[in-house]
């Protein structure tokens, strides 16, 4: 990151720091899941389906059960006794949402390939890999629904034949009036936009370790969401809540696809109890191809509207989404996730969605990184570039015409929301600083003589994070099964020393980091001494773990506010100390003092020791702790302004992107260096998504591409160092300013990588592409732009 | 069953005698039988190259090594690299350069790194990237890795000062 | 992600590894550096009975000029020719294989005895007139690489056989090119060309151009040679006998590629290839 022009705001924030998270992870000292073991541990393995769609005849599972070393062998019929299926959270008042049962093992059915139909459990991890392959299962094979287009149409088979049809739920958002705006437009534009499936995969695959013993189940999961976990296996196992505790060990990536409830988790927990052993599951990578949540897998009808003068008056989108075969926890909603930020960083006063889900015999889909966002951010940007070029307008101009002016903000916008704080020509602005639109048009012509394809690619977004304002997201809003706050408990020790406890559970975001730097500014410590405890049900309070880029602009959020209360307290103790009036203390440097007498003042730690002797002033409480539960007001829109250029050979269709400029708003910063990290991060998950990565199953359901070798995840010989850098516009929604930037680079970057792409080939006629721009791909659409088939 | 067979490994300094089953991978003996959790599993595939340790030097995926094919080899680990008292400068230089998130990958690729410097002790960035090609990052999308590299690169490759 | 279970053994002679296979017949492999026998194994594509190791025979490492060849020992691994650039095209080949780990533990004889005709070797063998040595019950015999790869994943290789040696033209005078076309740099090729060309006097003296993943074998693009042997060596004469690359081969398709697609690859990455040998 090159500059920003904001001082930082303390000692702490605002700076970089080197995280506290690094020497454990560096040194191979880190436990992950499968870094731990008990006495006396169980392994598991998965009998799964190698069909997409059959009814189970038979399963043998005599041979697999005498083995040596083996258990127990169970099926569906051996787990009669659970509470209920697999969850799914989300019922939005007035939208019916088909939701056939979905069970940690097939029951009659196998609905994708990949079900897990049988468990064997046993020894150790090589003997029940043995015994797995030893079940016979024999299988009935039905229709497969792979399309889901015509899964929607009448007489298609159906994936769940109870279910008679594949439709999930339709559900719409939009305000003003998208048809009659449409009929007054002077231009139309439309596309056909295929946000094709991909999966999460993160490096770490899932894994549980169960241990029920005593009355008491502990539940070690690579999980996001401890809580919620533990919520639904005491639902599901019949346990007091209170006797289960959920631990997320060190998590080695998550990227949505860890923000579930799964199968495995709940069979893990059924069988230590059953067994009275510790049991072990640790996920393959071909099984987390299989059975691990994917994400996107949408076809969208955009339809935009605009007056000549490059005025966009509507945009009126259906989406088909493909949600696989089960809906999982927040299935259904991930589209809708989407729509509230349909009408981007635009001023469009008529904006509609119209969402369908879809069964499939897939994979279910779930929240992966953006989720919703990303395809909603594609759709529009592209059908905006289409928009530009019928107008014969300039991309950066249609966008700066139709940007939400900054002193519109808070800015209410067509879809229902409020959108809190944004600048979008600033970012502008600053991309355009670092990105000379004029060399570049030159650049180009000399490359193209040369006979490579050069192009430009932009993206101005913003999105909507920082979940979520119970009111709006909870049942009573959008129809989520819970408030989505967040709690915060610091405690303060004797010594002096702090520890934080989050309900957020971050896996890489550097949280340690950022909120010990919070902390330490407010009480006046050194970040080494803040000590921040997350993903564990049983040390803090009852929290909702981290995915959509909630964990600061919550999480942080409701770190900050219980430390207030912590300095609050503090503040009388050192007024009472120093004969002063508590409003006249504050935090100077490393003590609490006397305003305009900076030598007059008390260390945490003094502070601490006369809270739990109890030589409190009269009125307070002994010792130094407090807890917050935050609710946002609202949600939080950070924004920015990519631009990507790539060079295609035309004559093999291969892109390969040579530059990246990300230019992000995410309000004030906490730590540069972790905002910086995530853009990085999030950047490159939607140049993978948009060139190389691409879960694909053939017409008989099969899974084509289900290991690393066939799901190609870019690497570092495919990819640019990338130029990022900031603008700081502070959110009014935190008292910190801040917002959320998990996403929002991969929110940006697919647009922006086949704008470019779009741009490079506009001169051979290419008018179009969609997703994944694989070379074939791209060859294709050269050729057919020529007139003559590939 | 094929029953076990013993092998000797020096895993970071220290000799060890292990009885396995033929088909057990290095990463399983590294991990399971001598506790050295810092070697990780991310794939079944020889792709994402978590796995990468050190065989007499070079970097190798030990998840597509037997354990007796390691026999009397001497295998560096990311526990042998350095302690958080004593890192390694290329443990170091990751810190520094914020080239880790969720740190899964990471000793996978300190290990390639390292390696890569000692062939080529000042390589450009385009060869840092090839020479990662066998190692997959999720979160960081490789800008700091490569980064914290061509630091590390910087660091040891310095003149040093005449007198 | 864990292999079957299997016996193993790791003889120290030629004569005790040639015994085993005999006794053992098919349910016997050979394992050299593992890179292509682990991963099916892991995969349970693969499930051996009795794994051979032949790691601790002696002589099988190293790579050593002789007569206008190059001897290579099949245990050597990829990345030592990848660092020995006096080698010509099979250095370079060698240096694109998978990744560094994958091209410090995989071996020549191994990939070769593996017959993948998506691998990089095999065709580099056909155009550097290319050949192992294989050990056997009945003593030592030599197969050419054009009769080594008979069909997908199957070689001339007999069951009881050991490859031990490859040996290829040195091919001094000649340049070379080789164009791998794939979606990341770790990838097998989608299509590969390797081309070796002597010019003198600005024609082409000879011409071999190799074609990896074009068909179950490795193979050589006989029409171009033809086409440019004694043909001026210019970009026009390479553009128009590239046209024929692809002529008599059965592509693979698979989801990155249909077999149009990699013909059409074909043409373009054999003009490159050859561009590049003929110095243009």
């Amino acid at each position: 990151m090159s500059v920003t022009d904001h001082a930082p705001a303390g000692r702490h924030v605002g700076r970089v720091m080197r995280r506290k998270e690094d020497p454990r992870l560096i040194t191979g000292q880190a436990r992950y899941i499968d870094d731990i073991s008990l006495p006396g541990t169980l392994w598991a393995s998965l009998v799964r389906s190698p069909e997409a769609h059959a009814k189970i005849v038979s399963v043998d599972v005599s041979e697999a059960a005498a083995r040596p070393g083996v258990r127990a062998v169970y099926t569906g019929e051996d787990m009669a006794d659970l509470g209920g299926p697999l969850p799914m959270a989300w019922a939005p008042p007035g939208v019916e949402v088909a939701n056939p049962e979905h069970w940690p093992l097939a029951r009659g059915t196998v609905n994708h390939v990949g079900d897990p139909v049988a468990v064997v459990i046993g020894e150790d991890r090589y003997a029940v890999a043995d015994a797995a392959e030893d079940v016979i299962v024999e299988y009935d094979p039905l229709p497969v629904i792979v399309d889901p287009e015509k899964a929607l149409q009448d007489g298609a088979d159906a994936v769940h034949e109870s279910l008679g049809h594949n439709k999930v739920h339709e559900w719409s958002l939009g305000g003003g009036d998208v048809e009659a705006a449409l009929a007054d437009a002077d231009v139309i534009v439309e596309r056909r936009v295929v946000n094709h499936r991909i999966a999460g995969a993160p490096i770490e695959p899932r894994g549980v370790l169960a241990d029920y013993r005593a009355g008491s189940l502990t539940l070690w999961t690579s999980t996001q969401v401890p809580h919620f976990v533990r919520l639904f296996m005491a639902l599901l196992l019949g346990l007091s809540e209170d006797h289960v505790r959920v631990i997320a060990p060190e998590v080695g990536g998550g990227f949505g696809s860890k923000l579930q409830v799964y199968g495995e988790e709940l069979l893990a927990c059924w069988a230590s109890r059953k067994l009275g052993r510790p049991v072990k599951w640790i996920e393959t990578r071909t099984e987390n191809m299989a059975t691990t949540h994917q994400g996107r897998d949408q076809i969208a009808y955009t339809k935009m509207g605009a007056k000549r003068d490059g005025t966009i008056t509507a945009f009126h989108v259906k989406i088909v989404a493909d949600f696989g075969a089960y809906n999982m926890l927040l299935t259904p909603l991930i589209p809708s996730l989407g729509a509230f930020v349909m009408g981007g960083c635009y001023k469009i006063p008529n904006v509609q969605t119209d969402i369908v889900g879809v069964f499939t015999n897939k994979v279910p889909t779930d929240a992966i990184r953006g989720a919703g966002r990303p395809e909603a951010t594609h759709m529009l940007e592209l059908t905006l570039d289409a928009m530009a070029h019928e107008l014969g307008m300039d991309r950066l101009e249609i966008r700066r015409k139709n940007f939400i002016p900054a002193e519109d903000f808070p800015a209410a916008v067509a879809t229902g929301v409020i959108y809190d704080s944004g600048d979008y020509d600033k970012t502008l602005d600053k991309l355009l600083e670092h990105f000379d639109v004029e060399a570049f048009r030159r650049e180009q012509e000399e490359q193209r003589a040369s006979g490579i394809y050069r192009g430009v690619g932009f993206c101005t977004y913003t999105e909507i994070c920082g979940l979520a304002p119970s009111r709006v997201t909870g049942p009573a809003g959008v129809g989520v099964q819970a408030g989505l706050w967040e709690s915060a408990m610091v405690r303060v020790h004797n010594t002096g020393a702090v520890t934080v406890y989050t309900g957020t559970s971050p896996h890489g975001q550097g949280l340690d980091t950022a909120m010990a730097q919070i902390v330490a500014d407010k009480l006046g410590v050194d970040p080494a001494v803040v000590e921040v405890v997350h993903g564990d049900t049983a040390t803090g309070p009852e929290g909702r773990g981290t995915y959509g880029s909630r964990s600061l602009a919550t999480g942080g959020e409701a770190v900050a506010r219980a430390t207030d209360k912590v300095a609050t307290k503090a503040k009388a103790i050192v007024a009472a100390e120093l004969e002063a009036a508590p409003e006249d203390i504050e935090v100077s440097g490393d003590r609490f003092s006397v305003r305009g007498s900076p030598d007059k003042g008390m260390a945490l730690a003094d502070i601490a020791g006369i809270a739990y002797i109890g030589a409190v002033p009269e009125g307070l409480e002994p010792g130094l702790e407090e807890t917050t539960f935050y609710d946002p007001e609202n949600f939080v829109f950070p924004f920015g302004a990519h631009a990507c250029v790539v060079d295609v050979d035309p004559e093999t269709g291969k892109v390969k992107v040579i530059r990246y400029v990300a230019v992000d708003d995410c309000g004030r910063a906490i730590n540069p260096m972790l905002i910086e990290g995530q853009v990085h991060g999030g950047v490159v998950y939607g140049i993978g998504q948009a060139l190389y990565e691409r879960v694909h199953y053939d017409e008989e359901g099969q899974l084509v591409t289900g290991t690393f070798v066939d799901y190609a995840l870019p690497t570092a010989a495919e990819l640019p160092s990338l130029e990022t850098d900031r603008t700081e516009t502070p959110s009014p929604v935190n008292s910190m300013g801040v917002k959320g930037v998990g996403e929002a680079g991969t929110i940006a970057a697919s647009a922006a990588v086949t704008s470019a792409v779009i741009d490079a080939l506009r001169p051979l006629g290419v008018e179009f592409i969609n997703m994944p721009l694989s070379p074939m791909r791209v060859w294709e659409a050269i050729a057919e732009a020529k007139g003559g088939a590939a | 069953m094929s029953g076990t067979v013993n092998v000797r490994l020096n895993v970071n300094g220290v000799e060890h005698e292990l009885e396995v089953e033929p088909r057990l991978l290095l990463v399983h003996a590294l991990r399971d039988q001598l506790g050295l959790t810092g070697t990780h599993v991310g794939c079944d595939t020889s792709n994402c190259g978590a796995c990468t340790v050190h065989l007499n030097g070079d970097a190798v995926k030990s998840c597509t090594i037997l354990a007796v094919q390691a026999e009397g080899e001497q295998v560096t680990t990311i526990e042998g690299m350095g302690t958080e008292d004593n890192l390694h400068p290329m443990q170091e230089a990751f810190w520094n350069n914020h080239g880790l998130q969720c740190g899964y990958c990471t000793p996978g690729m300190i290990m390639a790194a390292s390696a890569l410097l000692t062939e080529n002790p000042d390589p450009s960035e385009d060869e840092v990237r090839h020479a990662l090609e066998g190692n997959l990052c999720r979160c960081t999308g490789y800008h700091n890795i490569v980064k914290a590299v061509l630091d590390a690169a910087s660091k040891s490759s310095a003149p040093e000062v005449s007198v | 992600m864990i292999p079957a279970a299997f016996e193993y053994r790791a003889p120290e002679t030629l004569e005790e590894v040639i015994r085993e296979l005999q006794e053992n017949g098919d349910d016997a492999k050979l394992l050299a550096g593992g890179h292509s026998l682990i991963p099916l194994m892991k995969l349970r594509l693969a499930t051996p009975a009795l794994l051979v190791d032949i790691r601790k025979l002696p002589g099988l490492h190293g790579v050593e000029r002789q007569d206008g060849h190059w001897r290579v020992g099949a245990l050597t691994p990829h990345v030592v020719l990848e660092k020995s650039p006096a080698v010509g095209v099979v250095s370079t080949v060698a240096g694109t294989i998978a990744d560094p780990q994958v091209r410090n533990r995989g071996t020549i004889g191994g990939s070769l005895a593996h017959g993948d005709p998506a691998s990089d070797l095999p065709a580099a063998m056909l155009i550097t007139e290319g050949e192992v040595t294989l050990q056997g019950p009945n003593g030592q015999r030599t197969v050419a690489a054009a009769d080594l790869f008979q069909d997908y994943l199957e070689t001339a290789l007999e069951p009881e056989e050991v490859l031990t040696e490859v040996r290829f033209s040195a091919l001094d005078g000649y340049g070379y090119g080789y164009e791998k076309f794939n979606r990341r740099s770790e990838d097998w090729a989608m299509v590969a060309v390797s081309a070796v060309a002597r010019v003198s006097e600005g024609r082409f003296e000879d011409v071999r151009v190799g074609l990896t993943n074009m068909a179950s074998t490795p193979r050589r693009a006989t029409a171009v040679e033809q086409a440019l042997r004694g043909q001026a060596a210019s970009v026009e004469s390479i553009a128009a006998a590239a046209e024929q690359a692809a002529e008599g081969t059965t592509p693979p398709a698979d989801l990155n590629a249909s077999a149009d697609y990699k013909r059409h690859l074909a043409r373009v990455l054999c003009r490159r290839a050859l561009t590049t040998a003929a110095g243009l």
